[in-house]
């Protein structure tokens, strides 16, 4: 849905300094873009639940991380984000490919499940489904860190 | 029929954790599980950061993001090795990371002690932690499984390239299981973030 280089560069202005990741075939094509920006790293992880612990740490180290996966990957994190954001209190923010929304009448259960499960943990999110809401996301990252709270925007996506 | 365990050489515990508290000047580390309840009675340091309540297998990573945000101090960061067994991609993450500045040692028991001292699955196997490091492409990795040679050799081991890798072999503590975290989490996390900004 978004340029590989409208979100580097949207990450560099809200002044992210790491990407912790592990991509889908949506996000997948940001890989370039998000690689090579000088204005943070990017951090490839093995499995999704890594990402909210490395996120955590790099927060209390006094970077700005930002966490990027599909929603399969946030099925998977549950008791690692469970522990960064409500045990140690540490407001990390994640962009999360929605898979599977922009298929009617799919029965992919990780659609299902995906908007069920952030309202469960008490995640502020929003859902971008078109092109032209990238200003969304600056706005609840922005609002998500004035108010020191986690925060999750999930970006619309077609088949796996 | 209960599995026959592997019989290995193992060093006690808190004298191997006494040798990284005597090398220990301004590191930051991270303690979780087992070591969280053995090394905070060994003495406190406002770099000292107990990962508890914590997501089991997360300690690796979270000093892996700890060393990544202050790559100019050096960050120990103990895991069991239980809790390595739930997170082994970590290894691979942290040596693909880049990062130097990271040693992890797993204090490989065998066993699940916080939980009353249940085996692990690879203590069935005598699971080599050190050659998966090796594997994983840490740039050094070493084994202890005597308290001698750890004593002997600890120093030169975290003047090797990083990230490193120890293992070290330890017997399990039997019946002193419990795990008290020490005191809540917000106040313990404040004091720690403003011993690194020091």
């Amino acid at each position: 849905m978004f340029a590989g280089s409208e979100i580097a560069a949207l990450l560099a202005e809200l002044r992210i300094t790491h990407v912790v990741w592990l991509p889908d075939s949506g996000l997948g094509p940001w890989e370039s873009a998000l690689e090579s920006s000088a204005a943070f790293r990017l951090i490839r992880v093995t499995r999704e639940s890594e990402a909210w612990a490395i996120a955590a740490g790099l927060h209390i180290g006094g970077a700005r991380p930002m966490v990027i996966m599909q929603t399969t990957g946030l099925f998977d994190s549950g008791d690692s984000l469970r522990n960064a954001m409500f045990d140690l209190g540490i407001p990390l923010f994640a962009i999360i490919g929605h898979r599977s929304y922009l298929v009617e009448n799919s029965m992919d259960t990780a659609k299902r499940f995906a908007e069920p499960i952030l309202k469960a943990w008490g995640i502020d999110y929003v859902l971008l489904t078109r092109d032209d809401e990238l200003p969304r996301l600056r706005e609840h990252f922005l609002a998500c860190q004035s108010a020191s709270k986690p925060g999750v925007v999930l970006v619309a996506e077609g088949r796996m | 029929m209960a599995t026959e365990i592997p019989k290995r050489s193992r060093m006690p515990l808190v004298p191997a954790l006494e040798v990284v508290r005597a090398l220990r000047t301004s590191e930051v580390l991270v303690t979780t599980m087992g070591t969280a309840r053995e090394w905070p009675r060994l003495g406190d340091h406002p770099l000292d950061f107990h990962y508890i309540p914590s997501a089991m297998g997360q300690s690796s990573t979270i000093a892996l993001g700890i060393a990544l945000a202050q790559p100019k101090r050096n960050v120990i960061a103990f895991t069991g090795d239980g809790s390595l067994l739930m997170n082994l991609g970590c290894l691979v993450t942290i040596a693909a990371s880049g990062v130097k500045n990271l040693t992890l040692i797993a204090i490989d028991n065998g066993h699940y002690e916080v939980t009353g001292g249940q085996r692990t699955a690879a203590s069935l196997t005598s699971t080599d932690f050190a050659g998966l490091a090796t594997a994983a492409g840490f740039q050094s990795v070493s084994m202890f499984d005597d308290l001698i040679d750890w004593q002997n050799g600890a120093a030169a081991v975290f003047h090797l390239p990083g990230p490193r890798f120890v293992s070290l072999i330890v017997e399990p503590i039997g019946g002193d299981y419990f795990l008290n975290p020490p005191g809540p989490m917000g106040p313990r996390l404040e004091r720690f973030r403003e011993a690194l900004k020091a």
